[in-house]
């Protein structure tokens, strides 16, 4: 069984096997999980969050990038000690956001994938920020250089995995 | 309103479902306990995440060791000669600290302390991590199932790792003490300075002492211990070293931390399960079960280094040791049958070789405990 999805800009139906919908997300969870124990770092990447602004952009839903960004962002709350919903508010905007960029502008270009990176990562954190410190009373300090520098990365780890995550694209 | 749904139809989506998640995080922050949904929601995350990652850490770890132990021995041999070598003096070592460990215990039951003892402990497998850079916890492939409880310590051989923080039924989240939300109360081994651990706010990952006034004495390298005022972790536990100290806010220090244990690269840990509360006995050996206090033990300043100019004797070998201990028992057993039943004051002979150290004074009537 797939699922059509449609490419309104380009009038082209995508059509993505239903396994690669819940797959991409889980590895990306595992991934998220398991590498920051190897390899230090790694806690800089939010892969969910590649994934959540991927199929966001890709599937050019609202209603479809909300629910993939709310579902993802919930999980990934559910694997930390900090109240549910962090997480979950900050990645369901973002799906929503993603969605509704797909449906103006060009999102296969590399360099438009580059911005779309930063700029879609910076607004997480400022989400995530904002509603951990203001409503969950949680103590966090924002760092402006960190963050820029973390968005930069992602960014470019996106366009590499968005590149890889187009293969499993099928033209209808 | 018709219209109006369909023209602004998924705002107002949006808008719902965040407010939804609103109102679950108002209720969380209002009654912190996990309970109905909220619990429900982690629990299937975990469950759903954690049997993946035992399975994938598991053929990581079958594959590096199978490339390390069958394929790759590079240098094994030469290795080998260095580890024996290495056994060899810590043979020595280990007679001469447990000389020293057994006179400690000897005047802690003299004084009658309490002393903590980690009576058992489970091993676990870290499986993953919370996958947050907000955050400092990892889940280890033990759970409610295996005994494990909330508050539970969670070490290495190194020192702390931090402590239990939720149990799942075959997996637990483990909140390691450089999460900004976490505590543990430390003690200077030096300077008997006591504080509380705590992970840096801006969630970098690094560890400070708190509310040590700024005109108390540190310095970088001094040793952390857990002072086992916390309630969760045993005395004595080795925490870390003073990496940096820095003048903090108001009138306090800024004494960043170096933890002993690796905490970014951690494979297994040992949970705490039982610690037990109980005056130490004299006949203790290092077989017995393992002492909290048993670093501080090792610490007594009963080896004195030579001093300047003083030329080193070599240490003597393990059967020089073994000898000068048989004696030492011997001449304590004549030492006993003489004195028959009476509760005396005897004055300790002095262990052969072994150099004077600060114990009972000579007029305190004491009854020496039995080898």
């Amino acid at each position: 069984m797939a699922a059509p999805y449609t490419s309104r800009e380009q009038f082209e139906v995508y059509r993505f096997h239903w396994i690669t919908f819940i797959l991409v997300p889980l590895m990306a969870l595992l991934l998220q999980a398991y590498l920051p124990l190897r390899v230090p770092f790694f806690d800089l990447f939010d892969l969910p969050l590649l994934v959540t602004i991927y199929f966001g952009v890709a599937r050019r839903n609202q209603l479809t990038g909300m629910a993939t960004g709310c579902i993802i962002g919930l999980i990934q709350d559910g694997l930390t000690q900090r109240p549910l919903g962090l997480y979950g508010m900050a990645k369901t905007v973002i799906g929503y956001a993603a969605s509704s960029l797909g449906l103006r502008i060009d999102v296969d270009n590399p360099g438009s994938r580059l911005l779309m990176g930063v700029g879609f990562y910076i607004l997480h954190q400022l989400i995530y920020f904002a509603v951990a410190r203001g409503l969950a009373i949680q103590s966090l300090t924002w760092r402006w250089g960190h963050e820029v520098i973390a968005g930069v990365a992602n960014a470019l780890l996106a366009v590499v995995l968005f590149a890889v995550l187009d293969k499993f694209r099928q033209r209808a | 309103m018709e219209n109006v749904l369909k023209r602004h139809g998924t705002i107002t989506i949006l808008t719902a479902v965040l407010f939804v998640q609103l109102l679950g995080l108002a209720y969380q922050v209002k009654r912190p306990t996990e309970r109905g949904p909220i619990r429900l929601i982690r629990v299937w995350a975990v469950s759903a995440i954690t049997p993946f990652e035992k399975v994938f850490v598991h053929t990581v770890d079958w594959t590096s060791s199978s490339w390390h132990n069958y394929v790759y021995l590079r240098n094994v041999r030469s290795q080998n000669e260095e580890l024996r070598d290495e056994i060899q003096r810590l043979r020595l070592e280990q007679v001469r600290l447990s000389q020293d460990a057994n006179q400690a215990r000897r005047l802690q039951a003299l004084l009658a302390f309490k002393e903590q003892y980690i009576s058992e402990t489970m091993a676990a497998q870290v499986i993953s991590s919370t996958g947050s850079e907000f955050t400092r916890g990892i889940y280890i492939d033990k759970g409610a199932r295996d005994g494990l409880k909330r508050d539970m310590p969670v070490i290495t051989a190194d020192g702390i790792v931090g402590k239990v923080y939720t149990v799942f039924p075959s997996s637990s989240l483990v909140l390691e003490i450089n999460d900004p939300s976490s505590g543990a109360g430390v003690i200077l081994e030096k300077s008997r300075l006591q504080g509380i651990l705590k992970g840096e706010q801006r969630g970098t990952g690094e560890t400070f002492v708190g509310n040590i006034m700024s005109d108390e004495k540190i310095e970088p390298g001094d040793v952390v211990v857990t002072s086992g005022g916390d309630r969760v972790f045993p005395k004595g536990l080795p925490v870390g070293t003073v990496d940096k100290v820095q003048p903090g806010s108001d009138a306090f220090l800024n004494v960043r931390v170096r933890p002993a244990a690796r905490l970014d690269r951690l494979e297994e840990v040992l949970v705490i399960t039982k610690v037990v509360e109980k005056t130490p006995d004299a006949n203790d050996t290092l077989t017995g079960p393992i002492r909290a206090a048993d670093i501080l033990a090792q610490r007594l300043p009963t080896v004195e280094p030579p001093k300047a100019g003083e030329k080193s004797a070599p240490p003597p070998s393990t059967a020089e040791l073994a000898a000068r201990e048989r004696a030492a028992k011997k001449a304590a057993q004549e030492n006993t049958t003489s004195s028959g039943s009476e509760t005396k004051p005897t004055a300790k002979a002095p262990a052969p070789d072994k150099p004077k150290t600060a114990s009972v004074p000579p007029d305190t009537t004491t009854k020496e405990p039995p080898h």
